[in-house]
């Protein structure tokens, strides 16, 4: 195999292994961003790769599938959000009780449905043209899913909401200082809401995903702790969804790479490296300014109550 | 009427506030200032009684409902999202009928207008936390000005600005005025009611005692409706006697929580039977020095000296053992725990040294005499030495602390904050209790942002700006306004470094 050949497998599968990291990651920074932080991002995949795996597998749709997963994250995200915001308890004992609810659940639900054929998955396609621009076009536009592109699509729309729009403005603020927001006439409660609610449908999405389309089939715990990288990587993105498309990638690179070059280096190395990334980064933004500067939300994991100061 | 739990926190009041006048809620901490404004802005609901507008009745259920009927209020502490930009804080919330689409080229027309016409800079591209606290509250103006209010309700606004920083202010709510506003400006300071105010009303727990145009009154008529009696503004102060120097600081240096530096190049003394003061705007310094100083934070470079010894870097308790005793700024927090008893509290310094242990054991009964002994001398009003500190109100609390810091004659007092939050009664109190101990011929370091507080108990104030020492001024002869100055960073001349 050639050096090129070699780059353009490598950087294809990267692009296919990133884009479930991506989903999960670009929800997850909205709910951060909002002053919630949900550990159970790793329960809200799995669910949502069981419901799109026997979806898909009871109704022959794959599209169905990633739907029903969307739909199955959302509402087990919105368990996470009555805690912790209605109920104002500890944000990460409910999210990671979401992640062993969620992991224990798939596992009971899906006994069963282990090794069964998909009769359909998600298709591949291919550019015709576009696939044969040297280099670029073999790992674009060739062999990867619509969801691939949808997931790119939603970087660029959820980075304008974010950063250019009423709303993003009032989910920062929410995030930054929820009594600012308030009393600006704001619901903190509604826009906390709404930002969990769309990290569990992409979390539920990014599992639907990893079950119809990039491996189509059902295993128990097939996540294998893809949800604690999501939540590396949405430290290690600043909470920004363009570095989050960078940062995924990035991670699904040297996943991809701890299994081609196992010979030459440990894979367990190349598989811890996000993690280390998101303790530097840590590391890096608790001094000075940088916290600030970088958009880390004040009020992550505080529930608000008016009144109180 | 609004009630808490226990508490009527405001009693059928009656205020009626005039279209065009800056009219002052006046009232000591806790008076129900405050409340009542919040019910004004919605975020209370009252128990009874209602609101007008205009002669109309109105329900007034969430804040979003008062930006509606052109109330804006700007809090104590400023609600602004300080990773956002200035003119994302702005329009924060207004609805321009674009849906979720932004028109950032008239919103930015529209706060030029706005600053250029009150005299209110501030660069709407910038992100909220690099603004000083002026500019910050500036930008809260701004946000209320751009939602079109009509009634700006402002809480205690001078407490975090620098005396120019309230002249400007002021002027800046004079135009408003004129330009048709109304303004509800809550305080507890009597000198600004009578330099601000149209109209005055004053509160006293939760009721209304009057409402006075405030030119048919002055400082000690209000002092009187506002604390009930008659208040003295003199504190009786014999002369000084400047004993030997106790304490020494040369040099100092450190760092502030986030590894900036918080304290530069400071160096002064303070002698026996003398209040030195720090004066300055909170966040200069002050608190580090304070940590630094009492051992709770290291110093990077320079000494301290206690009656010639080098105490630097020691730990609290060595220092403590020394003769140190610190009122801290944060007396709930730092000064007590509030679920031991008053009585543990008293002993939590003393606690390791006969008579109040046996070897690994408390002696409860010692303690227990020492509980009653200190709760008569301080006047501590506690239902018993048993109760839970928690139980205290605030000036209860700071008399307890007082009274454990100050037992056994610390040569060095180290005081913070420390009549914040209290009542008249209970701050005159306090200030006693501190030329008392001058009189005995301890070293007071008084840390304080209360700059009339400053002036009347201090022989000398050190200013401090950016944790530098601006100066040390000799309290007879410091004026106000130069205070100030050097608060901003004006430095005096011929300060000797």
């Amino acid at each position: 195999m050639g050096w090129e050949t070699w780059f353009i497998v490598t950087l294809s599968r990267t692009l296919a292994y990133g884009t479930p990291l991506l989903l999960a990651t670009l929800g997850e920074i909205y709910t951060e961003r909002s002053g919630v932080l949900n550990l159970g991002v790793e329960g809200m995949m799995i669910m949502g790769a069981y419901a799109a795996f026997s979806t898909a597998y009871t109704t022959g749709s794959p599209w169905l599938g990633i739907v029903a997963g969307a739909l199955v994250g959302g509402a087990f995200s919105l368990i996470h959000a009555f805690a912790s915001i209605t109920l104002k308890a500890n944000q990460v004992i409910s999210g990671l009780s979401l992640t062993m609810l969620g992991l224990g659940l798939s596992g009971v639900l899906g006994r069963g449905w282990e090794g069964r054929p998909l009769p359909a998955s998600i298709p591949e396609i291919t550019a015709p043209g576009l696939s044969k621009i040297p280099f670029l076009g073999p790992i674009l536009f060739e062999g990867q899913n619509l969801i691939v592109y949808f997931s790119i699509l939603l970087v660029v729309v959820m980075w304008y909401i974010l950063y250019r729009t009423r709303i993003g403005i009032a989910v920062r603020a929410v995030g930054e200082n929820p009594a600012a927001a308030d009393s600006l006439g704001i619901s903190v409660n509604k826009v906390r809401y709404l930002c969990t609610i769309v990290g569990g449908i992409l979390a539920g999405m990014a599992g639907g995903y990893l079950s119809v389309a990039y491996r189509p089939a059902w295993t128990e715990g097939m996540t294998g702790g893809m949800g604690w990288i999501v939540i590396a990587l949405t430290i290690f993105a600043f909470w920004n969804p363009a570095i989050g498309m960078l940062g995924a990638y990035l991670f699904a690179a040297l996943y991809h790479l701890s299994f081609r070059l196992q010979p030459w280096v440990s894979p367990e190395l190349l598989k811890a490296m996000p993690y280390a990334f998101a303790i530097i980064v840590l590391i890096a933004i608790s001094r000075g300014t940088l916290h600030k500067k970088m958009g880390a939300p004040a009020a992550l994991t505080l529930p608000y109550s008016r009144g109180e100061e | 009427m609004k009630r808490f739990p226990g508490v009527v926190a405001s009693d059928g009041v009656n205020l009626g506030v005039r279209q065009g006048e800056i009219h002052c809620l006046l009232g000591e901490n806790g008076a129900g200032k405050t409340t009542l404004m919040r019910i004004l802005y919605g975020f209370y609901q009252p128990d009874s009684g209602e609101i007008l507008l205009s002669g109309k009745p109105v329900k007034i259920s969430s804040p979003s409902v008062a930006l509606a009927h052109r109330i804006g209020m700007i809090h104590q502490h400023f609600r602004l999202a300080s990773t956002l930009s200035v003119e994302e804080n702005v329009i924060l919330g207004v609805d321009e009928g674009m849906g979720p689409f932004l028109r950032l080229g008239k919103t930015r027309k529209r706060i030029a207008a706005i600053t250029e016409e009150y005299g209110l800079s501030v660069d709407p591209k910038a992100k909220v936390w690099q603004l000083s606290v002026g500019q910050q509250q500036r930008v809260e103006i701004i946000k209320a000005l751009y939602r079109e209010a009509d009634i700006l309700i402002m809480d205690e606004p001078t407490s975090v600005l620098t005396p120019q920083e309230v002249d400007q202010l002021f002027t800046t709510l004079r135009i408003l005025v004129d330009d048709g506003l109304t303004i509800i400006f809550i305080t507890h300071k009597l000198d600004e009611v009578m330099q601000v105010s149209d109209r005055v009303t004053v509160l006293r727990q939760g009721k209304l005692v009057a409402t006075l145009p405030t030119s048919q009154t002055d400082k000690p008529s209000l002092a009187r409706l506002m604390v009930g009696r008659e208040v003295v503004f003199r504190l009786e102060k014999n002369p000084p006697q400047q004993g030997e120097k106790l304490l020494e600081v040369d040099r100092l240096h450190t760092l502030s929580d986030r590894g900036l530096p918080a304290l530069r190049d400071v160096s002064f003394e303070v002698y026996g039977g003398e209040i030195l003061s720090v004066a300055g705007v909170s966040g200069n310094g002050q608190t580090e020095l304070a940590e630094v100083l009492t051992g709770l934070r290291k110093a990077t470079s320079g000494r301290i000296l206690l009656g010639g010894k080098d105490i630097t870097n020691r730990s609290a308790r060595e220092i403590t053992d020394d003769g140190v005793a610190h009122v801290p700024a944060e007396r709930i927090k730092m000064g007590t725990v509030s679920n031991m008893s008053v009585r543990e509290n008293l002993i939590l310094k003393d606690y390791r040294h006969p008579p109040f242990c046996r070897g690994i054991f408390l002696n409860y009964k010692k303690a227990e005499a020492n509980a009653q002994r200190a709760m008569a001398e301080y006047q501590i009003a506690a239902p018993s030495d048993s109760s839970a500190a928690k139980l205290l109100s605030g000036g209860n609390i700071q008399r307890m602390v007082l009274a454990r810091e100050l037992s056994g004659k610390p040569r060095l007092i180290v005081a913070v904050h420390p009549t914040y939050g209290l009542d008249v009664g209970a701050t005159e109190q306090v200030r006693q209790v501190l030329l008392r101990q001058r009189e005995r011929g301890a070293a007071i370091l008084l840390i304080s942002e209360d700059l009339e507080e400053v002036m009347e108990l201090s022989d000398r104030i050190l200013v401090m700006f950016s944790g530098r020492v601006m100066g040390i001024l000799d309290a007879e002869e410091a004026e106000t306004g130069e205070i100030g100055l050097m608060m901003a960073g004006g430095r005096r001349e011929g300060v000797r470094r």
